[in-house]
């Protein structure tokens, strides 16, 4: 069993904590259990399933930490994981940047968890791919795809009483579909914490829209375009901003949060207003973990509000250090929008660019953000207010920063997934000018 | 390769974490217990024979069995302070199976007999839910047994068995040379990996290997106050399929030149040294001006550019469109291949494929899948004329066996076809890197590997550095920066004009090379000796927020 309820985890963390005799001491445990399925060319490649449980034991004496990790559970392994913690400590070099323990908190109860989706079996996997590999057949199309479901549970406790449990459940589907030729590409990704909302189906009929849609590429000069991104592409081009938001780096100099001659840019107005970026555990569309691993509650958080750097993440010892109260790091990520379609953002564009998807971002100059990657799966020229044709992919080199600067439209926030990192947003598509296309690439 | 996650790790990222992520399924342990030998090899061959006969008895035509102990050992320090130290070990059995036509894979952590049967049985039910939607059954290419055998990353000193104390005290040492050399910060850390495999499979293969790897790095930030710009200048070294010996540097292991470069050894404190100089100096370094130049690649920088242009696109499970949905398929077909006239590169282009050669991080006895390992050309004078192939694939390619190159990351996940090492060969006549710079006109020389991207196919790519010297009239003038250059895989390698003899010749590599779903990390090195590219389309970088 991987998967423990919130009254059988604390009756084990209690346990093992009543063997500890450290100064401090902080118990961990996680399990999950997930199954997968992946297929191309129509036919599934590989498939399997893994469980896993641990338990992690955190012992301090003054400075001094030790960690120990095991994952059997009889009385004696306890004991011996809490001994084993000790003695480490003891040996440990002092971190001058320790903190103490947090007294008990309060939580939220997290809402990520679905049993649908915990109940997911290999044959329901198998028959929401055969439906993919169906509707990729009758288009003419080669699929290749991957489904993964996990349930997870993770419950800390510590010596000072603070007691915290998070179980939820995820669903992963991303689909491409090519055609025989190799000249035509679509994709489409979901992700979601209910298997009931996840339809295989539908998913992969846009992903064949767009790969026949894309046939016939023609190339058009790179340079600077009005581009209208889908979010899957605004969420691979932002995420790179959103792991970014901390302090410590920022007054450090070394962020393109950091301000000349010193300090950090909160209170700057960095953006376009109509920009918002926050976190909230208990979003409806994206749920999150409701604590962090130092036992902080998560709760509602404004990065960036009307374009205004709102806030920053604070370590507790940064904090301590800045004199500040901390900032817990954000447990998800949700950018406001208004209510534009991508129909509406494509009919009031000129002559523009429509980016389906974006494709392996790497950061080149971290003082501005400056990102490259390309475009992929379906980009399109857009004038006076239609699509005109399939465009061959572009390389970019673009600053999330100054696109976010440059923003003409916001459409209506969508659950998507990046597959660079595996992390679920909810971000709107966004019309934006001057995005810069640096070459042109032959892939498809 | 991912990035991302490479720098969580390695916790030299920009901001580095102080907590290196745990890998999958791995739990955290004394240091002296990594130095405890695990589970005997002959409990290990009874679980694999109990793991075996209950697939075959499950209704499986072939299984194989993975018991594995990886350890991990992670010493991460920023300037005077030490930040992270752990042990890690992951312990478990991986099972794979055909049944029905159609693969099948279980793991689980619970190494009991008990344990392994329960695993083997839900590998080959998850087999008969696949073989209800196959189209194809599996063809398995044939594969002799060879009975009990082992193999071990060849005269290693184990990186587990140096005390802490040591890597702590070195690594603080390195910090404490940036930090009075003029930096404003400095990452460092040593990770070294130890992967205890034990194969075996229904051909009769009893395989146990370990396999031994180190990459002790740095990361020096310099900070200009009045501008508010900074700079960083990452280490030279490469991870190696090593032990602490890396880090012992006799003067035949260095290479002289503008800065002083290794080859199977490194000197951390001499480059730590170098590195807070070229970082003070890229402080002040002229802006690049964009533009054509013809480009010097060291082997420091070059290694990823053949990791990312020609090693990803001659994987065959890219090439058959296995890949589409993640890392992408290729630029390069089977038609290409038959062709036996596809110009992939100039005629200096000569590049080949190896599971053995000595130091590299690829070297194996065996790979994942029971197959010995070796070497083969993928690239000669120009012309592609092979790929990489496993044994589920090596019939595609018309091969009666496999080419040897499946590898999982763990126990826990399913082993697939990935990289070899992929090397270009140095130039048969003699040719010193002196010799190339003294016939560039319009030139930059790159050392060190920096940012990167490659779209899904191959074609186009963008590669940056760690430092850039700009070449006039066949001789260094000065320092670059903000340089970062583009070009098309096929005109690239055609371009190729020059390529150093064997004395130049280094490896480069990654613990990280990023495929599949889930996505797993492969560590894999790559030759070459200092080449030189004509006609290379270089950009400016630099950019204002705020």
């Amino acid at each position: 069993m991987s998967i423990y309820t919130k009254e059988e985890a604390q009756k084990l963390l209690q346990k093992v904590l009543s063997y500890s005799k450290a100064d401090e001491c902080v118990v961990t445990l996680s399990g999950s259990e997930s199954g997968n399925i992946r297929y191309a060319r129509n036919a599934v490649s590989t498939a399997g399933e893994i469980g896993r449980l641990n338990l992690g034991v955190s012992s301090s004496f003054g400075k001094k930490t030790g960690n120990a990790t095991i994952d059997e559970f009889d009385d004696a392994s306890l004991q011996k994981v809490v001994q084993r913690s000790e003695e480490l400590a003891q040996l440990a070099p002092e971190n001058p940047e320790h903190m103490p323990l947090l007294d008990p908190q309060t939580f939220g109860e997290s809402i990520g968890y679905v049993p649908a989706t915990a109940a997911i079996t290999p044959d329901t996997r198998a028959e929401a791919v055969g439906k993919s590999i169906q509707v990729s057949k009758d288009a003419g199309l080669q699929a290749a795809g991957y489904l993964e479901n996990t349930t997870a549970f993770e419950a800390m406790m510590n010596s000072k009483g603070l007691f915290a449990y998070d179980k939820d459940t995820d669903v992963i589907f991303t689909i491409t579909t090519r055609n025989e030729a190799g000249t035509g590409s679509g994709y489409a990704a979901r992700g979601f914490n209910d298997v009931t909302k996840l339809d295989t189906f539908s998913a992969t009929k846009i992903a064949t829209a767009k790969a026949n849609g894309s046939i016939g590429a023609r190339a058009i000069e790179p340079g600077k375009y009005t581009v209208i991104l889908e979010p899957v592409a605004v969420a691979y081009m932002l995420e790179n901003m959103f792991f970014g938001l901390d302090a410590r780096n920022a007054d450090e100099g070394r962020s393109f949060m950091s301000k000349p001659g010193g300090g950090n840019r909160l209170g700057e107005q960095l953006m376009d207003p109509k920009v918002n970026i926050y976190s909230d555990p208990f979003n409806t569309e994206l749920p999150s973990g409701t604590w962090n691993r130092e036992g902080q509650p998560l709760g509602k958080q404004s990065w960036i509000e009307n374009g205004v750097v709102k806030s920053l993440s604070y370590s507790r010892y940064w904090a301590q250090k800045k004199g500040v109260s901390p900032v817990p790091g954000p447990g998800n990520v949700i950018m406001t929008g208004g209510n534009e379609s991508i129909e509406d953002m494509i009919k009031s564009t000129e002559k523009g660019v429509l980016v389906s998807r974006l494709w392996y971002i790497r950061m080149v100059d971290p003082q501005t953000l400056l990102l490259t990657g390309l475009t992929r799966d379906g980009t399109f020229y857009i004038e006076n207010g239609e699509i005109k044709f399939p465009v061959k992919n572009f390389r970019f080199n673009e600053s999330p920063v100054i696109m976010l600067n440059n923003v003409d439209a916001l459409g209506k926030p969508e659950r998507t997934i990046s597959v660079e990192s595996y992390r679920s947003y909810l971000v709107p598509p966004m019309k934006v000018r001057d995005f810069t296309f640096s070459s042109l690439s032959d892939a498809v | 390769m991912k990035r991302k996650e490479f720098l969580q790790m390695a916790g030299v990222g920009l901001g580095a974490l102080a907590i290196p992520k745990l890998p999958f399924g791995a739990r955290l342990i004394d240091p002296a217990e990594a130095l405890q030998g695990g589970m005997d090899v002959i409990v290990k061959k009874q679980l694999a024979d109990i793991a075996l006969n209950a697939a075959r008895s499950g209704g499986a035509s072939y299984a194989d069995v993975r018991i594995g102990r990886y350890l991990n050992q992670f010493v991460v320090t920023r300037e005077n302070r030490v930040q992270a130290i752990a042990n890690t070990e992951s312990f478990g059995v991986g099972i794979r199976v055909i049944a029905g036509g159609a693969w099948g894979f279980a793991a689980t952590n619970d190494v009991t007999p008990d344990g392994v049967a329960k695993t083997a049985q839900r590998a080959v039910a998850v087999a008969k839910a696949n073989a209800k939607i196959i189209t194809e059954p599996v063809q398995l290419a044939a594969q002799q047994g060879y009975g009990e055998v082992s193999w071990k990353t060849p005269n290693v000193k184990n990186v587990f068995e140096i005390p802490l104390k040591e890597k702590i005290d070195l690594l603080l040492n390195v910090n404490g040379v940036a930090m009075s050399g003029g930096a404003n910060f400095i990452n460092s850390a040593i990770l070294a990996v130890n992967e205890q495999k034990y194969f075996a499979s229904t051909d009769g293969s009893y395989i146990d290997q370990d396999i031994h790897r180190i990459y002790p790095n740095f990361n020096v930030t310099k900070i200009d106050q009045a501008s508010g710009k900074f700079q960083t200048r990452r280490s030279l070294s490469s991870p190696v399929g090593m032990g602490y010996e890396y880090l012992t540097c006799p003067p035949e292991s260095k290479v002289a030149g503008i800065v002083t470069r290794y080859k199977d050894r490194y000197d951390i404190l001499e480059d730590v040294k170098n590195a807070t100089a070229d970082v003070t100096q890229k402080i002040t370094a002229k802006s690049v001006d964009p533009g054509k130049y013809d480009l010097v690649l060291d082997p420091s920088h070059l290694w990823l550019t053949i990791h990312e242009s020609v090693a990803h696109p001659t994987e065959l499970d890219r090439v058959l469109g296995y890949e589409a949905n993640f890392a992408g398929t290729s630029f390069l077909s089977l038609d290409k291949l038959q062709s036996g006239n596809f110009h992939f590169g100039s005629k200096l282009m000569n590049i080949h494929a190896d599971k053995m050669q000595s130091g590299s991080l690829g070297a194996v006895g065996y790979d994942d899948e029971g197959v010995r390992c070796g070497e083969w050309e993928l690239v000669k004078d120009g012309v592609l004329v092979n790929f990489q192939a496993i044994r589920d694939q090596a019939h595609i390619l018309g091969l009666k066996h496999s080419q040897g190159c499946c590898y999982s990351q763990s126990w826990a996940d399913v082993q697939f076809q990935r990289m070899p090492n992929v090397s270009l060969r140095p130039g048969k006549d003699p040719l010193s890197v002196d010799d190339i710079i003294k016939n560039v006109q319009k030139g930059i020389y790159i050392i060190g590997d920096g940012s990167f991207s490659i779209d899904q196919q191959r074609y186009n790519f963008q590669f940056g550095g760690q430092t850039f010297y700009e070449i006039k009239d066949g001789k260094i003038v000065g320092m670059l920066k903000d340089v970062a250059y583009q070009a098309t895989n096929q005109e690239f390698w055609n371009s190729l004009v020059a390529v150093a003899d064997e004395r130049d010749y280094r490896l480069g590599g990654a613990f990280n090379d990023g495929k599949g779903q889930p996505a797993q990390s492969n560590a894999v090195s790559h030759g070459s000796a200092t080449s030189r590219f004509n006609g290379v389309n270089v950009i400016n970088t630099a950019r204002k927020i705020g």
